[in-house]
């Protein structure tokens, strides 16, 4: 199915948030996510499924003023 | 004595939170040369405190994370480039989960030109953190009311600007930010943004408040290191001459010289 990450869309097998970050490599521990527009606790990464066209914004620690 | 703060009624310390900071300097992390000159400026500043904020996960992502780790500083995550209630709640929600930290740098934008906050969005923001547990320390103008109306929200600290963010056009309103910080004599005040120069961090100082938050002025000094060490020594001098009590102004000269003992040659 396809769903936009961060902007931008990526085809994906996962179904959930967590099998996704798995398969895109990024470490859960070291980002926060919004599902939907939506604050996404990390302990919800398992049981959040994934639907085509759902929006998934995952960030990390940047620099900032 | 000069209109006291937080600083002064506490035995010289401000508690930001119940945390009392060992230096009065908090620096921004972006737009510098390099990582290298980052760290090499937090050190130069003596900074305990930096700001960060979150982006979407990318390439540089790690990396960042690498270095705060070896920086070992107090994090103040920002929710800079929110416009609305909702942007600003959601990133701090985030920010609190990746940085494991109560601490919110809380900004909603207004105008995107002046990047003058919302304040009607600022406080409503601000009420909905303070109730979820958050330590809010909103970025906001030097309007008494909105002031009053943060810390009905429970703010326990206010972050009054200077200028416009990046502009360095110093203390724009230096009278406005006086009567702010004569009437929170007991609130701990931080200026942030709109600082060019170290002059104008001590100034800020003198006049009582309790910290200085700055980023561009270092980060886009030629020499940030440099800048930074600058800074730290105003602000250190700003505030230690508040402590000391600046003498009283005059319209006209008061001779420092005695006038007794004055010889008559004539």
């Amino acid at each position: 199915m396809q769903i936009e990450l961060n902007g931008q869309l990526v085809e994906t097998d996962a179904q959930n948030v967590a099998a996704l970050l798995h398969e895109r490599q990024i470490d859960a521990a070291c980002v926060a996510s919004a599902f939907n527009g939506q604050f996404l606790p990390r302990s919800q990464y398992e049981s959040q499924r994934l639907e085509a066209g759902c929006r998934l914004e995952v960030l990390s620690p940047m620099q900032g003023g | 004595m000069p209109s006291g703060s937080a600083l002064a009624d506490a035995g010289g310390l401000t508690m930001f939170y119940g945390f009392v900071p060992r230096s009065r300097f908090l620096l921004g992390t972006a737009g510098y040369p390099s990582p290298d000159i980052l760290q090499q400026a937090i050190c130069a500043a003596d900074a305990e405190i930096i700001t960060v904020s979150l982006r979407r996960e990318g390439s540089q992502g790690g990396a960042f994370r690498e270095l705060l780790s070896q920086l070992n500083r107090r994090v103040l995550p920002n929710t800079a480039g929110c416009h609305s209630v909702k942007e600003a709640v959601t990133t701090a929600w985030m920010a609190r989960e990746l940085f494991d930290t109560r601490w919110i740098k809380l900004e909603v934008i207004g105008n995107a030109d002046t990047l003058q906050p919302d304040p009607f969005a600022l406080v409503e923001a601000a009420r909905i953190l303070c109730a979820d547990g958050f330590q809010v320390f909103p970025y906001t103008t030097e309007d008494l009311v909105v002031g009053e109306k943060l810390l009905e929200a429970g703010c326990e600290v206010l972050m009054p600007w200077g200028a416009p963010i990046g502009s360095g056009q110093g203390l724009r309103n230096i009278e406005g930010l006086r009567s702010l910080r004569a009437w929170f004599k007991d609130v701990p005040l931080i200026i942030d943004a709109g600082i060019g120069a170290p002059s104008q961090a001590a100034q800020a100082m003198e006049l009582g408040f309790d910290a200085i938050l700055l980023n561009t002025a270092v980060a886009k000094a030629q020499d940030p290191v440099l800048m930074a060490g600058a800074f730290a020594g105003a602000i250190r001098a700003g505030q230690e001459a508040y402590q000391a009590g600046l003498m009283e102004r005059r319209d006209m000269a008061a001779a420092s010289t005695p006038v007794f003992g004055l010889a008559q040659f004539s």
